[in-house]
């Protein structure tokens, strides 16, 4: 391997970079050095200038069929959808309900398919590499319903032991509900065998995809999955949108999670019958302009071209790995052959606490904690770590800057 | 503003790498467990306190970084042989210092070496890990149980 840039991946690096306005912030008197992606991504002005556009010369409420402006208004809101459903390949875009976020998207599926088909003895299975939103919704569902939460380990390089999934399926498995890449330790599981192993047993797959939806091509298709969840605000669009993905017979077959205006077809005082999918699982007045910046952010990213990102971006990690990887001391957690750009690690010396005060004091954002995975740092048996998490945005330079910084707290803490 | 003279100054990095009191305290009188759900930092405080209120043994465990550790460590140090009612006039005096709500003025407190941690206002995501130590003391004396700072 050794330490090789390889701009030639992305040779358009500063005119993209000039497109997130952010990337230009100071902070103190330094430059932004920009690597906590995984938490939260700048929009590109494609995605604000949208939005500015829409708030300021075209925005009206929708789905209230009125006067034109509502209707136009409407069809773009549309439009965001089907945008949404061939980024991941969904192909009938009434299988796109926006949401809030990854979160409100895996908490529907919990309280709308769960409470409906999943009861007394029946079986949810997660893995040990969860976000808390992918791990709560199920245990607060097993207390209500008395269902039972079955846990995939991992190995010590983060990634799904198989095998034992291979025994944790049964006919008791009703749900399936497994990250795509792990916010932590950047794994990226088998989702395609995962999900033909689960229709086997007769149960149904959800793909927690907000770390992935950034960095890789998705297609539903062929992943095969029955619902997949992912955020606006980890894919260069607004926060306060996401998208839950679900196949559209089991959309159907599921029960309103939240009630009031738009998910209803009729209502009279004694009897309310529902809308189909999605307006079913979207009531009250969505936000408007973010899932316009969402078609927006969604177009930026297909321009540029999936493949490309994740190639530039895997360079990006292979560099940043070898880089830090020098550092006396620093263990890098989550080495899975197959990760996304993510690179988490503990510095013997120091806390993950101190080391970003540290290195905030030169501008460099990276994020310390357990990253609301708790499960994973007691797996590997630490507290917390500090991850550096990579867009397409970075550079090499900013990884150098990085491992410099951190050689100052290693000097601190000696 | 600097980090390092600010607030990792070599007493704090000091007690950080060889903290004192860090043990249990079998048979102790008073416990807490305090929690910061933040960064995950966890700790534990065993006591003894006698019928007048004396604290005759302070101990602390748990996990965190440097400024939680420290703090921790130098807090026992100092509560040992003092009083509950000392204890909770140098917690609020404590909190009001790294808040920036009272300047150490010499005389003016009872924090003594303490004031090495005002240093601390300055970076106001660390309030919390210099204060986790004291929140727990004050669960521990109030026999509370279990605190969470928020
Ligand atoms: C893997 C994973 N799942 C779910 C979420 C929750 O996303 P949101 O907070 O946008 O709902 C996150 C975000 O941190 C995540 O990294």
């Amino acid at each position: 391997m050794g330490l090789n840039k390889k701009p030639e991946l992305m040779p358009e690096i500063e005119k993209i970079r000039a497109d997130f306005p952010m990337l230009s912030a100071k902070v103190g008197d330094r430059p932004l050095v920009y690597l906590d992606n995984a938490a939260t991504t700048h929009k590109p002005l494609a995605v604000i200038e949208r939005i500015r556009k829409f708030d300021s010369q075209q925005y009206a409420t929708v789905r209230r069929g009125s006067y034109r402006m509502g209707e136009w208004a409407t069809e773009m809101f549309e439009d965001s959808r089907k945008k949404v459903a061939a980024f991941i390949n969904a192909g009938d875009h009434r299988q796109i309900v926006f949401t809030s976020g990854a979160t409100m998207s895996m908490n529907l599926v919990a309280h709308s398919f769960g409470r409906k088909f999943i009861g007394a003895g029946d079986e949810i299975i997660i893995s040990n590499m969860e976000h808390h939103a992918n791990i709560v919704p199920w245990q607060l569902l097993c207390l209500e319903k008395g269902c039972v939460l079955k846990v995939i380990p991992i190995t010590d390089s983060g990634e799904l032991i198989m095998g034992e999934f291979d025994k944790l399926l049964s006919p008791k498995t009703k749900l399936v509900a497994i990250t795509h890449s792990s916010n932590v330790l950047g794994t990226v599981n088998p989702i395609k065998e995962i999900v033909k192993k689960a229709h086997a047993a007769g149960a149904k797959v959800l793909v927690d995809a907000a770390q992935s939806t950034p960095h890789m091509k998705i297609d539903v298709k062929e992943m095969d999955c029955d619902f997949l969840a992912f955020s606006g605000h980890k894919m260069y669009g607004p926060s306060g949108i996401g998208v839950l993905y679900g196949k559209y017979e089991v959309l159907e077959s599921m029960p309103p999670f939240l009630a009031g205006g738009d998910m209803i077809n009729s209502v009279t005082l004694a009897r309310t019958t529902f809308a189909k999918p999605p307006g079913r699982f979207e009531a009250g007045t969505p936000p408007i302009s973010q899932v316009i910046g969402l078609g927006a952010a969604v177009d930026y990213l297909s321009a540029i071209g999936l493949d490309r990102i994740s190639a530039y971006e895997q360079s990006l990690l292979e560099y940043g790995t070898e880089l830090l990887g020098k550092i006396d001391g620093l263990r890098i957690i989550g080495t899975a052959p197959h990760k996304a750009a993510i690179i988490s690690f503990w510095l013997g010396a120091a806390h993950p606490h101190d080391v970003i005060t540290i290195i905030d004091q030169d501008g460099i954002a990276v994020r310390g904690g357990h990253h609301c995975a708790q499960p994973v740092m007691e797996r590997f048996g630490i507290p917390a770590t500090t991850r550096a998490s990579l867009s397409f945005y970075n550079k090499y330079e900013e990884l150098d800057q990085l491992a410099e910084s951190l050689k100052k707290v290693i000097k601190v803490f000696g | 503003m600097s980090y390092q003279s600010d607030l990792y100054q070599q007493v704090i990095l000091d007690h950080n790498k060889n903290p004192r009191n860090f043990r249990e305290i079998e048979g102790h009188s008073n416990s807490c467990d305090g929690y910061n759900p933040l960064c995950g930092d966890k700790i534990n405080i065993h006591m003894q306190i006698n019928e007048s209120g004396l604290i005759e043994d302070i101990a602390f465990s748990g996990s965190g970084c440097a400024i939680s550790k420290a703090s921790a460590s130098m807090m026992t140090v100092n509560m040992k042989g003092k009083t509950v009612a000392d204890a909770r006039v140098m917690f609020e005096e404590f909190h009001k210092m790294i808040t920036g709500v009272m300047e150490p003025q010499p005389g003016a407190h009872h924090l003594g070496k303490l004031t090495i941690f005002q240093g601390v206002r300055e970076f106001p995501s660390r309030i919390k890990c210099a204060s986790l130590a004291w929140h727990t003391l004050v669960c521990a004396i109030d026999k509370t149980g279990e605190t969470t700072i928020e």
